[in-house]
């Protein structure tokens, strides 16, 4: 009844390749925005610094990944490493000219990290699968190597750990100690939109069917003309630069200091992961699995001994923990189970039963 | 019961416990303990928490806190993982804690720039940036009782009397066997001066983080290069199976030191071949002290501890009391300092500087003989203390030598370049604001 699709006609081609076509999708998605926006400051600290900066750091890596794995079908586990680049790069340029600002470094430094993730890339013309997955695992290692390794990364801090200075927008401090998390909420999300808005137009547009046929089949597609080799290389490009600036954002605008550990093999298979709950070749399915994998354990460890201590049970916080992992681990499996396409296939079924709602046929 | 009345209340009693806190806070001074139980490191991160919640929770059981407030202890499980760490402080950050310890160097980094803008002082005990010693530069942060440079230069200087004199080390090759991080490249360049100073020859064996159990390797290259000596810098799973290599690869123990954190448990993987194993240390094993007493009397026999009766005594749980020793006497010298009972971060601070440990205050403390007297000050937040050399006798640790005093002159070389080159990379660091006390 609230969302059906009768009576909105598509009179040109622009208006039938929109992104968004129906006019219910278009005021949800600004209701969205309106309320993430409303959300800085109407949440707590914890709230935006702990649970909304994360949560949003890791959907733009997925994003990164997804479009690799999801839409042109490449596995990569150099996520991590990719994401490390990034924020190596933009540590490196923002110290180094410091007049500029930090904004501008942030969406270049996404460029170190495409330069870097196509120089991986180019053995994806030939091996496929598993076999490129072990490719690209030698990057996460090679990567992670240099990152301990070469102390000019680190301007020779004898720590070897990234810290991020202060810098401001308009005055208004962004990055470093100063920064509240109000305001590097803002930016963080301002970014993600814009991005994710990039990303929608790339995987709707030519270059999402060249990457689409591709993974569907690369013969068939070579043959209709795609050139497998500038497509794939592009893929790998295009996912390493949102993992790259997904990167300078976990370190610079979350965490405030790092080391290298951060952008360990672990990394790469917590964004997998998402990738793969989310549902591959889908974006929003991208937020589905950064939500379920990254949110889900902190609402478990706040909502369980609240739980639990009205009946007397107080436990401990590695009680908790670790029935965290089994309360995750056990969810992942049955929405697997239920769902193997991922949670963006649930939401997609959900819009259609709305689409018919309230007369299903 | 049916469902619905019983989540009605489930809700009310959350409500309940939700509005009761606040008020409780009052006369309380909330202390977040940053625990790992679970996870590769659980292993060593075991022993310390809980050695770090009963001396606390002792205070609590036996004399109603500090200064007649009680204290609200909480733990918060890191899994001695970063992101898990930034969860928990934020977590905590809006209870007003009085002090954190983050039991990790990775998540000691982020939080130092937060510190001084959270005004949460930071107890990282012997681990984190060594630079933060300098008070002057980091008020916020305090890494008692010796930084990993001190350690280092305390056992070359102990070889080196073992050989007849610093001299005697010209020629000689030592192996310094690391975790291929920070936490174990941070006294390369003070091993590289000592080796250019004393004329020894420095083999470096490296073990990355995710082969630290497995050192096959490096053992095999050790056994080519044959250094006269072994120094460990390694935490959690790879210092037991370093004892187990070098055992198994033959290794003279007796020429096998440590840094300061392998415990029982890493020396007794290497059974019996183990005899003969050294590392440093600044504090009494076992627990023939009235105060570790008192914990097993008010805690441990209570069932309010998780330890196993026991590990009391071992050497990381009384890590983990030492730990504590210094919180709780950072809020008893903040309530002398302030005269205030809810004593606050900012008070803590102050307290930590003013700490004064000496022989007399531990004989008061129940900890006489516990461990070598501590005096921090305004300028120096580390006191750079002498730690003693103990051996492993198969079954347990054996103290060996007085108190080693570090080589000052070295390693304030190494702390005055370190810290130079921190503020001159942080050209926005901050210029400490914060008053010295006139007692320190």
């Amino acid at each position: 009844m609230l969302y059906r699709e009768a009576g909105q006609f598509k009179t040109n081609y622009v208006a039938d390749s929109a992104i968004f076509p129906l006019r219910e999708d278009r005021i949800g998605i600004g209701l969205i925005i309106l309320a993430a926006y409303a959300l800085a400051f109407l949440g707590n600290s914890f709230l935006l610094q702990a649970v909304m900066i994360p949560f949003l750091v890791f959907s733009l890596a997925s994003i990164g990944l997804n479009i690799l794995t999801g839409y042109t079908g490449l596995l990569s586990l150099g996520t991590g490493a990719f994401m490390g680049v990034g924020a190596y790069a933009c540590y490196k340029l923002m110290t180094a000219f410091p007049g500029v600002n930090v904004i501008v470094w942030i969406f270049v430094s996404g460029f170190f990290s495409a330069g870097i993730g196509a120089l991986f890339g180019l053995p994806s013309l030939r091996i496929k699968g598993f076999y490129l997955a072990v490719a690209t695992l030698a990057a996460q290692f090679f990567l992670q190597w240099c990152f301990i390794r070469i102390p000019w990364l680190v301007n020779y801090n004898v720590s070897g750990a990234l810290d991020a200075p202060l810098r401001t927008l308009f005055g208004v401090p962004i990055m470093g100690p100063n920064a509240t998390p109000q305001v590097r909420y803002l930016v963080v999300l301002t970014i993600v939109i814009l991005l994710t808005w990039l990303a929608s137009n790339l995987v709707h547009g030519r270059i999402g069917r060249m990457w689409i046929a591709i993974r569907d089949m690369d013969l068939a597609a070579e043959l209709m003309g795609i050139r497998p080799l500038q497509t794939k290389l592009l893929a790998f490009a295009v996912s390493s630069y949102y993992c790259g600036v997904a990167g300078a954002l976990l370190v610079f605008l979350w965490y405030g200091g790092a080391e290298y550990d951060v952008f360990n093999i672990n990394q790469s298979f917590f964004i997998l992961f998402m990738v793969i709950i989310g549902g591959l070749g889908s974006l929003i399915g991208s937020f589905f699995g950064a939500a379920l994998i990254f949110i889900l354990p902190i609402v478990l460890g706040i909502v369980l001994p609240a739980v639990m201590s009205p009946f007397g049970i107080t436990v401990g916080s590695d009680v908790i923990e670790h029935l965290r992992f089994m309360i995750v681990g056990a969810l992942i499996i049955f929405f697997l189970i239920v769902e193997p396409h991922g949670l963006a296939r649930l939401w997609q079924i959900g819009k259609q039963k709305l689409l018919a709602w309230p007369f299903p046929y | 019961m049916s469902f619905h009345k019983l989540s009605l209340k489930l809700v009310a009693a959350t409500l309940l416990a939700g509005t009761a806190l606040p008020a409780f806070a009052q006369d309380s001074v909330y202390v977040p303990l940053f625990t790992y139980r679970t996870g590769p490191f659980a292993g060593s991160g075991t022993p310390i928490a809980d050695g770090m919640h009963d001396y606390l929770r002792m205070l609590n059981e036996r004399d109603g806190g500090i200064g007649g407030v009680k204290l609200v202890l909480e733990e918060c499980e890191t899994g001695y993982d970063t992101k898990k760490g930034v969860e928990c402080y934020e977590s905590v950050k809006g209870k007003n804690p009085v002090v954190v310890n983050p039991w990790s160097t990775g998540i000691t980094l982020p939080l130092i720039p937060r510190a001084s803008v959270d005004k949460i002082p930071i107890l990282s005990m012997a681990y984190g940036l060594s630079a933060s010693a300098r008070g002057d530069i980091f008020p916020w942060v305090f890494n008692p009782p010796a930084t990993y440079w001190d350690g280092l230069s305390m056992i070359v200087k102990y070889i080196g009397e073992k050989e007849g004199g610093l001299d005697k080390l010209k020629g000689k090759k030592i192996g310094f066997l690391h975790l291929d991080a920070s936490f174990g490249k941070e006294p390369l360049p003070l091993l590289q001066e000592l080796a250019k100073q004393y004329g020894f020859e420095v083999a470096l064996y490296p073990v990355a983080a995710q082969d630290m159990q497995n050192q096959s390797s490096q053992w095999l290259s050790a056994r080519r290069d044959r250094p006269d000596y072994m120094i460990m810098w390694g935490w959690g799973s790879m210092n037991g199976a370093a004892i187990k290599e070098a055992v198994r690869s033959g290794y003279p123990m007796d020429k096998f030191y440590s840094v300061w954190w392998p415990g029982e448990d890493d020396a007794r993987s290497g059974g019996a071949g183990a005899k003969g194993f050294k590392m440093l240390n600044w504090h009494a094993v076992g627990a023939n002290f009235p105060a570790i007493q008192d914990i097993q009397k008010h805690v441990v026999d209570k069932g309010l501890s998780k330890a196993p009766k026991d590990k009391v005594g071992e050497l990381l749980y009384n890590r983990g009391v030492y730990n504590s020793l210094l919180i709780a006497e950072g809020i008893a010298t903040a309530q002398k300092l302030t005269g205030k009972k809810a004593v606050t971060g900012e008070d803590v601070r102050r307290g930590m500087e003013n700490i004064k440990l000496d022989p007399a205050r531990l004989k008061e403390l129940g900890l006489e003989g516990f461990t070598d007297q501590l005096v921090l000050s305004c300028a120096d937040h580390n006191g750079h203390r002498a730690a003693f050399m103990q051996e492993w006798d198969g079954t347990k640790w054996v103290k060996i030598s007085n108190p080693i005093e570090p080589m000052t002159e070295q390693v304030r070389g190494q702390l005055e370049a370190a810290a130079k080159d921190y503020s001159e990379k942080n050209a926005g660091w901050p210029k400490r604001t914060e008053a010295c006390d006139k007692a320190s």
